[in-house]
């Protein structure tokens, strides 16, 4: 089985915010809800970058970890989902994220956040793949159909990049040898305990 | 001559100008012209600040920040210290108190009951210290539950049921707090004259309270332990009510680090202050015999009072709001 990663040339991004948009779109993310969203860094100034970012899918998932109620489970992709049915709202995830991923539909105060929603690496949740209950909780499963997350696939620069850790890492690392620089596989570090030499 | 110095008068002021200028502006950059690699490097950015913010375009601006690794300490934290933390203090608690148990017993009172009873606390301290008694009791029960209920009642329970009492659990513990926190306000009001420390609180904390052997140093109408412990539930409630209500108010006062340290506070002083309330029940109850009516029924045996409260019974009886008289025998006239 592969080892799904999400990886931002941040060399390349160049914020137009497709993937948040194609994001929302496929998903059918409510408003106030993004899943997906783009950062930049240095904004106007000399060394401007762009990250988009999203749930990363860490390793040893801090969310899970601190989960109350253990909602979180890992797929046999190591993707990060979570069940609506179980979440309480209480936050935690939030509080624990290094990448600021979970999002919910409200405010939250006296508790009243809601489900807990964030990325699913486009894979659905706990219900029957492609089942209309599964699209109306966590959007649509394209994983299961066989497709890559659609931020990724539509990436106009294909700064986001989607896929098998080791596949992604090595297409990146030919991109830096190419070009003779590069910034790094934002936030890897921190969620894969890796980094990509450049 | 005037159009010399006029002349001169332009060319300094432009001078001037010109200065003025080029301090002001930085040298323009040439961001196009530098090494193409040379931008933001993740790494020192995070050496900086543990956290990486930027401009984003969304309404909610937490979403600006790219990266806050610390959410990895406070996992730590929260699944690793807290956990040792909790339970050695609260099972620590429970395990002395019945080895004291195994040893001492119940403290009896001396000479058995005398039948004649004084007031100790009134309906409105009764009241106050059962409001905050109850919701004390549901907070901790609730919040325990958020740290140690999927370890302990979620194999027991099931996925489904545990997260539904526990989303019920959550509510109880938002709405309770305000039972709680308005409880402890009031008894530190009604209670704050009794507890400033005095002369007899040294003598009473020199011999330990009377809890090893059978002393029992004089005390006021509250004994240094309970001073204590007054002032502990004041400043541990108003520390859990800051950190309480910044966490169900989220980031309406502070930001993700000050949430985290919300949380941190919030859970030390909790479990502490459990630990610290076990231990104030089995005194109130098992410990000790005749404590719970001050609180029950609000009159203590005059012979527990004397043996415990000397100081205080004496001030009653000076005042003469001393013991009244058996309640079987209440109606007797006096000769």
């Amino acid at each position: 089985m592969a080892r799904m990663k999400f990886l931002c040339d941040a060399d390349r991004c160049i914020e137009c915010n497709a993937c948040v948009t194609a994001c929302k779109n496929e998903h059918e993310v409510p408003w106030g809800i993004n899943r997906r969203r783009v950062v930049t860094l240095n904004d106007g100034k000399p060394g401007e970058r762009s990250v988009s970012m999203a749930c990363m899918h860490c390793t040893d998932a801090p969310c899970a970890a601190v989960c109350p109620v253990n909602v979180f489970y890992t797929t046999a992709d190591a993707v990060v989902l979570h069940s609506k049915d179980l979440c309480i709202g209480c936050g935690y995830c939030f509080y624990a994220c290094p990448f600021g991923a979970p999002q919910y539909p409200k405010v939250g105060n006296f508790g009243s956040r809601g489900k807990m929603d964030k990325c699913t690496y486009c894979a659905g949740g706990p219900e029957a793949d492609g089942s209309k209950a599964e699209y109306e909780k966590y959007g649509a499963n394209r994983l299961a159909e066989g497709k890559l997350p659609l931020c990724a696939e539509m990436c106009s620069t294909k700064s986001l990049l989607a896929g098998d850790g080791e596949i992604i890492a090595q297409i990146y690392k030919e991109r830096v040898v190419k070009r003779g620089y590069g910034s790094g596989a934002w936030g890897w570090k921190t969620a894969y305990k890796e980094s990509i030499a450049s | 001559m005037a159009r010399f110095l006029a002349q001169a008068r332009f060319i300094i002021g432009a001078l001037a100008l010109v200065f003025v200028v080029a301090v002001a502006t930085p040298a323009p950059s040439f961001a196009q012209q530098g090494t193409p690699g040379a931008g933001v490097n993740e790494e020192q950015l995070l050496q900086q600040l543990n956290r990486i913010s930027g401009r984003c375009t969304l309404p909610d601006q937490k979403a600006c920040t790219l990266e806050q690794p610390a959410g990895r300490e406070w996992r730590e934290f929260d699944q690793g210290m807290l956990l040792w933390i909790g339970g050695i203090l609260i099972i620590g608690a429970i395990v002395l108190l019945a080895l004291y148990y195994l040893v001492h017993g119940t403290i009896r009172i001396e000479g058995g009951r005398s039948g004649r009873t004084m007031v100790r606390f009134n309906a409105l301290d009764r009241l106050v210290h059962w409001t905050v008694a109850v919701s004390f009791i549901v907070l901790a029960i609730t919040g325990l539950n958020i740290t140690f209920g999927k370890q302990l009642l979620l194999p027991w329970m099931g996925p489904e049921n545990f997260s539904m009492w526990s989303e019920w659990a959550k509510y109880a513990h938002n709405y309770v707090s305000f039972a709680f926190t308005i409880g402890v306000a009031l008894m530190a009001l009604l209670w704050i004259w009794f507890n400033f420390p005095n002369a007899a609180d040294m003598q009473w904390l020199k011999e330990g309270g009377g809890m090893i052997g059978n002393k029992h140093p004089p005390a006021w109408k509250f004994n240094a332990g309970q001073k204590l412990l007054f002032w502990f539930v004041v400043i541990a409630t108003a520390a859990v009510a800051v950190s309480g209500y910044a966490l169900m108010f989220p980031f309406y006062f502070t930001d993700i680090a000050g949430m985290q340290l919300a949380q941190i506070v919030h859970a030390l002083v909790a479990v502490l202050f459990t630990a610290l309330i076990i231990a104030h029940i089995y005194i109130g109850t098992l410990g000790m015999e005749g404590a719970f009516e001050a609180m029950g029924t609000g009159e203590v045996d005059l012979n527990w009072a004397k043996q415990h409260h000397r100081l205080w019974v004496e001030q009653e009886m000076a005042k003469g709001r001393g013991a009244g008289a058996p309640s079987g025998a209440a109606a007797t006239p006096a000769e």
